[in-house]
């Protein structure tokens, strides 16, 4: 189990490191979450009831569109200078490759959120520290990143990847949209944990579905 | 059958570090490798010659367990593909024209991250070691970007060697490098401890290929068409044959 984490851990390191050079990917993602979020409240307008009714929805457009441009890159850098072979070489277990690209996206987008976090509080006029925000959050990326990172090394292989990705991967994500966005709703009501914890049940499920499906198809993935 | 003559096949059957037998490879209906036999022993340097669809990369990729046989068998330095691929990659080291090498990351810091997934204990001395031996010491904190791309491939050759593997597969290591980065990249070749390891190379340069080799085979739509020692052939005979499957010789 220690060496397991361990080989994870260097993959993360290896996809912070080149993401913290290059900057490109985390500069247009950020940009791009941004402008949804602050284009949305200027189109509509909006007074308090309907804030509450449209802004989970709008949140989570500019998190899931953000994260799909980040998705696409993810095993594209791989494939330059044939790194994914240099990877699938090295003498681990498959899931440790997938584990470890998983996590690097996981934490890649929840620093994203974490910045456009504070400004839609500013812009919609919610409280910053909602702590049910915060769990419905880190959840729905949790089951995001677990299956984006399948759909991503898919499409990889394929020559119209940044069409291919979203085509194949928001089908299967919408049940986690859809949990994500009611539970944000209901979280930013500040609704009874009872009402809340429906989707959070589901949220749940769909992680643990996502993340023990992908470990395994994953090496059937990864081959040519 | 004589005493002698048996204790050296069985000897021969010990040393060998890479046997396919009946290997084939379909991708989707077509047919790339056809029953390839393969053996070879200990510290052999094979060179692989082959025109560009022959089977050289198909055949590579699978002793290298990137890809999986249709049908037949391969043993890679005593074990089985099928069974033991993780403890073959760590027996082997592959070099191919793509280097592997992540462009944002520093040479140093593209070998710490494959000498920490290999598991090498004591990284730092290792790293040293190898950047000596290709001569890129000068450049351990440059990124990969940066190298020329005869730099690039020798720090793609340390990265090979971190782990010491026993067995080298080397794809067109050549491709793309100009006359003078071919040339060092033999003299790496060399330096690297070519001739101590059991060597496969694939490549289209029939003189250099020739040179590094104890032995040449020529793949023709996934088949084997000559395998000969060196001592057996010439170059002539080598690029007669090839002509004769290529109908151009390099």
């Amino acid at each position: 189990m220690r060496e397991f984490v361990s080989k994870v851990s260097v993959i993360v390191w290896k996809d912070i490191l080149s993401q913290l050079r290059s900057k490109d990917v985390f500069t247009s993602v950020l940009v791009f979450a941004l402008l949804t979020i602050i284009i949305f409240n200027f189109a509509f307008d909006l007074d308090a009831e309907s804030t509450r009714t449209v802004a989970p929805g709008i949140l989570w457009v500019a998190f899931t569109f953000a994260g799909v441009l980040n998705l696409n890159r993810t095993f594209v850098q791989e494939k330059e200078n044939g790194c994914l072979d240099g990877l699938l070489l090295c003498p681990v277990d498959r899931t440790v490759i997938y584990v470890g690209k998983m996590v690097g996206s996981f934490l890649f987008m929840l620093v994203v959120e974490i910045i456009i976090l504070p400004i839609f509080s500013i812009l919609y006029d919610f409280d910053l520290f909602v702590p049910k925000l915060i769990v419905v959050t880190v959840l729905a990326t949790l089951g995001f990143a677990a299956i984006g990172t399948i759909f991503s090394a898919m499409s990889a292989n394929t020559k119209a990847r940044d069409i291919m990705l979203p085509i194949l991967f928001f089908p299967m994500v919408t049940p986690i949209i859809i949990a994500a966005v009611e539970a944000s709703a209901l979280a930013l009501e500040n609704a009874p944990w009872a009402d809340f914890s429906t989707w959070l049940q589901i949220l749940i499920a769909f992680d643990v579905v996502f993340l023990i499906v992908s470990s395994l198809i994953f090496e059937f993935i990864t081959e040519e | 059958m004589a005493i002698e003559e048996l204790e050296g096949i069985i000897q021969e059957e010990e040393d060998l570090q890479i046997r396919t037998r009946g290997l084939t490879k379909y991708f989707g209906r077509h047919l790339a490798l056809r029953g390839i036999d393969l053996q070879v022993p200990k510290n052999q340097r094979l060179t692989l010659f082959g025109t560009n669809g022959a089977g050289k990369t198909t055949l590579l990729k699978i002793l290298a367990t990137l890809l999986k046989p249709s049908s037949g068998t391969v043993e890679v330095a005593g074990w089985d593909i099928q069974d033991h691929s993780v403890d073959i990659r760590k027996s082997i080291g592959v070099v191919s024209h793509h280097t592997m090498l992540y462009d944002d990351l520093t040479a140093y810091e593209n070998l710490k991250y494959y000498g920490r997934m290999y598991g090498i204990p004591d990284t730092e001395e290792r790293i040293r070691d190898v950047l000596d031996k290709v001569g890129l010491s000068s450049r351990v904190h440059d990124r990969a970007r940066t190298l020329s791309r005869g730099m690039q491939q020798r720090l793609s050759i340390a990265r090979a060697l971190m782990h010491n593997p026993e067995i080298m597969l080397l794809d067109e290591p050549e491709t793309g490098l100009d006359q003078h980065a071919t040339l060092m990249l033999g003299e790496m070749l060399d330096i690297s401890g070519y001739s101590e390891r059991t060597t496969i190379m694939s490549s289209h340069n029939l003189e250099r290929g020739f040179d590094l080799a104890d032995r040449i085979v020529i793949l023709n739509r996934g088949s084997i068409v000559f395998d000969e020692r060196k001592g057996s052939v010439d170059l002539v005979d080598v690029q007669e044959s090839y002509s004769q499957y290529s109908g151009a010789i390099r």
